[in-house]
Parts: structure tokens; C-alpha cells; sequence
């Protein structure tokens, strides 16, 4: 802090105490739902849709809709924090576990990259994605994601910002090193954790 | 974070306390602050800045917005604000910033919504969706007039137009509530009729659209429908916001 104050500037839209705690730094509590996308929707079609693990993995994983459909499913309430400062509290997610999907797979590396339809990238570390921190989810507080959303199926981690959360995953790729994906390569931060403020390269 | 950045770059994102040295009303809703930088640093046109708000017991509030000016005039940028009814930062912006006030600011941030001379290109725009879009019209009009560049802007009506004394002949303007007497251009939502002959014009080129998620979506499959690549198309869509 720099201990600048903007002149005549009070605050006027300060949250009560335990909406103020949910939010990390720099945040504020949007009710709805903003889209953010770079570049035009993809509309997959379930019946297009597969779900891969490869890459540095002793045995790679795939799923179409309907094999998906048969896993385990949770439903996964949670906030959620957007790198471009709103955070939306307390809605729920539906959907599979990392866990799940890199059982038996056997990786051999400790960083990602996830893929998606339409060419999105985005990298995490195996660790941000296991330890039930993460999910492949088709629902939001128990409809079918929108297209705009990321239907048919988005990645969610919502202890990092929501840029790290996929809209229409593809798969994910194990690897051995860390690559930035797509805006971690265009000035957004290498891990992006909210709560220390890890928006831009230089946080 | 080497690697991705094998050039040495004076470091963005520092905050910094940055001096109003003009301000101007666009529209009644939409009002540009000018601000001289202590540590100014050239930026793509379509970059953003972020600003933060300190009340005197260190309560603070942050937004982002799009600079409207071309990084050829060194030393300062031109933010252009839309106010937001329920907003926090907005608001005091409009209402509270004069000339001669302190802002806090740091940037410039993210590289994908950005201009970097690639041509021909188009520019669609919503409502104050346009402002990322003016950076780089301004800075084409500077640096490479020449340069095959049209855009498309699209308001609710007649007051709404802002930069309205800088559309020049490259601007086509629709108005989709009101048109202003005896109007005899576009009216209406962008679509692909009125996106058709300049996906034929600035064929094989790079398309900007920026507005609200719902303009974003119609004006990018209007432009998909026309037979523009949806790989040569660079969305930047704001939510509630303010």
C-alpha cells in the first residue's frame, strides 16, 4: 500500500463483513454471471464431444458423452474469481473429478496444459488440479452449462482465477515442464491464485 | 518468467500516481479522463489500465478500462468511461474527479485484443465497446494512414455517438432504437447484410469486435456468416462492470 488516498473517494458500495471475507483483493461481488471470451463461441455437440488424457501419462484416457455421463458426480459449491475483478459467491457446479479422470492414468510429469475446443489453452500444475481442487462440470446450480459458459463440459478450479477453468475442454495433456498457455502467454500470471493477486506477469 | 519475456521491458504493472490534466464529456453517460504518467510506457492500442480508488481508512476498489488514445502521444493516456448507474469507480470518476487530481493507475496490460499493424482491418464496435477500438483507429490515422481500415459502430441513438467529431469517412454508423432526422445511413443491429460488403472489402484481414456479450456474439456469427474466419476474429466482451 501506498498510503495515497483518492481525493473525496469513500467507498459507497462496501459489502457487509462475511460477504467482504469471500472476496480476495481487488475483487467485487458481481450477481450475475459475465462472459468473457477471446474469440468467437464454439458450439460442440455432445455427440461430437470427447474428453481426453494424454500426453506424459502411462496410459491415456478418452470419453465421449455418454461414457462420461457414467462416472462419479459431484455437485461442487463454490465462489468463483475472474482475473477482471468480479467475483460471483456461492453458486454450485456439477460435475467429475480430476481425481477421477487421473485415476490409473499414471502421470509422468507434474504440469498440464488444458486444452480446449475452438483452440484455448491454459497451464496448471497436476498439484492445482488434484486433492478434489478441480472438476470437468456440465451443469451450473443444476442446468446444462450454455455454449457461452463453456457447454457441453468446462474444467472448473476455483481456487485460481476463472481464465484457468476451461470452457469447452478437450483435454488435458500431461507433461514435464511448464508451458504458458493462451493468456498466460498474452501478460496474465504463470498460476494466477486470487488471493495473492497473481493477475499479471509482474504480480 | 524469462522465457516468455526475452526482451528486457520497463516493468508494467507497478502502480503509479498518475495526474488528471484534462477531462471531456463524450456523452452524457461517457466521459474521458486524461492522465499524465510519471512512468508512461508505450502500449499496443487495446490495452488496458487498471484504476484503483483509496478511501482514507485504505478501503479500495478497482477497475479496468481500455485506453482510448494513441501511444504516439508519449507521457500520457486517455481513459473513456462509461458510468455505471450502480457502480462504485465509475461514478466517482464522472462525478468527483477534476483536473488536477491524483489517479491511481497501473499498465498497460494483456496482449491478445491488441493491434500490431496487421492489415487490412475491421473494427466493430457497441456502444462504448468502441473505446479499444478508437486507440486504434487514432493510432492508424497517426502512423499509417494508409492502411485499409474500416469501422463499423453501432448506438442507440442520436447523443450516444461517442468520438462523434472523429468518425471520419472509414466509420459507418447504425442506430439501432433512434436515428436522427432525415438520417439516410445504416439503422438497426449490426448484421450480415451490413457486415457483407466489408468482408469483401477487407477480405483475408483481422477483425476487432468489442461491446456486451450479446452484441459480441450477434456481430461475430453476422461476420462468420459473411465467410470471415472465425480464427481471424478478436472478441473482447465486458460484463456488469463499474
Amino acid at each position: 500500500m501506498s498510503g495515497f488516498v483518492s481525493r473525496g473517494f469513500t467507498g459507497r458500495r462496501r459489502e457487509p463483513a462475511d460477504i467482504a471475507a469471500r472476496l480476495p483483493p481487488g475483487q467485487y461481488l458481481e450477481t450475475g454471471w459475465p462472459v468473457l471470451t477471446a474469440g468467437p463461441t464454439p458450439h460442440v455437440e455432445e455427440g461430437d464431444w470427447r474428453l481426453k488424457v494424454d500426453g506424459m501419462v502411462h496410459n491415456t484416457r478418452e470419453w465421449t458423452w455418454q461414457e462420461f455421463g457414467e462416472l462419479p458426480f459431484e455437485t461442487v459449491p463454490t465462489d468463483i474469481h475472474c482475473v477482471t475483478k468480479w467475483s460471483k459467491l456461492g453458486t454450485s457446479f456439477g460435475g467429475v473429478s480430476l481425481d477421477t479422470l487421473l485415476e490409473g492414468v499414471e502421470p509422468q510429469g507434474a504440469y498440464t496444459i488444458v486444452y480446449s475446443y475452438g483452440g484455448y489453452t491454459t497451464n496448471l500444475e497436476l498439484e492445482d488440479l488434484t486433492g478434489g481442487k478441480a472438476w470437468v462440470v456440465t451443469e451450473n446450480e443444476g442446468d446444462a452449462l450454455s455454449a457461452e459458459h463453456g457447454g457441453p463440459a468446462r474444467l472448473l478450479v476455483p481456487h485460481l482465477y476463472f481464465w484457468k477453468s476451461a470452457k469447452w475442454i478437450a483435454g488435458i495433456r500431461v507433461m514435464d515442464h511448464e508451458e504458458p498457455g493462451f493468456w498466460e502467454s498474452n501478460g496474465y500470471h504463470i498460476r494466477g491464485d486470487p488471493w495473492k493477486e497473481q493477475r499479471y506477469w509482474s504480480d | 518468467m524469462e522465457r516468455l519475456t526475452p526482451v528486457a521491458q520497463r516493468a508494467p504493472g507497478q502502480w503509479q500516481i498518475g495526474t488528471v490534466v484534462a477531462t471531456r464529456n463524450e456523452t452524457p453517460s461517457v466521459r474521458t479522463i486524461r492522465i499524465a504518467l510519471p512512468m508512461w510506457m508505450a502500449f499496443l492500442p487495446g490495452q488496458h489500465y487498471e484504476v484503483r480508488l483509496t478511501a482514507p481508512d485504505g478501503y479500495s476498489a478497482q477497475r479496468s478500462y481500455s485506453v482510448a488514445s494513441s501511444p504516439s502521444e508519449e507521457g500520457v493516456i486517455e481513459l473513456t468511461v462509461e458510468r455505471l448507474e450502480d457502480g462504485e469507480v465509475s461514478p466517482y470518476l464522472h462525478d468527483v474527479l477534476m483536473d488536477g487530481d491524483e489517479l491511481e493507475v497501473r499498465g498497460p496490460f494483456t496482449s491478445y485484443f491488441v493491434w500490431r499493424g496487421e492489415s487490412p482491418v475491421l473494427l466493430v464496435g457497441g456502444g462504448s465497446g468502441v473505446v479499444p477500438l478508437m486507440s486504434i483507429l487514432r493510432h492508424r490515422r497517426v502512423t499509417m494512414p494508409e492502411l485499409p481500415m474500416r469501422l463499423v459502430y453501432s448506438v442507440r441513438r442520436p447523443g450516444d455517438e461517442i468520438f462523434r467529431d472523429e468518425l471520419a469517412p472509414e466509420t459507418e454508423l447504425t442506430y439501432t432504437k433512434e436515428a436522427p432526422r432525415g438520417w439516410s445511413g445504416h439503422t438497426g443491429r449490426i448484421d450480415k447484410a451490413m457486415l457483407a460488403p466489408l468482408a469483401v472489402e477487407l477480405a483475408g484481414g483481422l477483425a476487432f469486435v468489442c461491446g456486451t456479450n450479446g452484441f459480441v456474439e450477434a456481430a461475430t456469427t453476422a461476420l462468420m456468416d459473411d465467410g470471415w474466419p472465425g480464427e481471424r476474429i478478436r472478441t473482447e466482451r465486458f460484463g456488469p462492470s463499474g
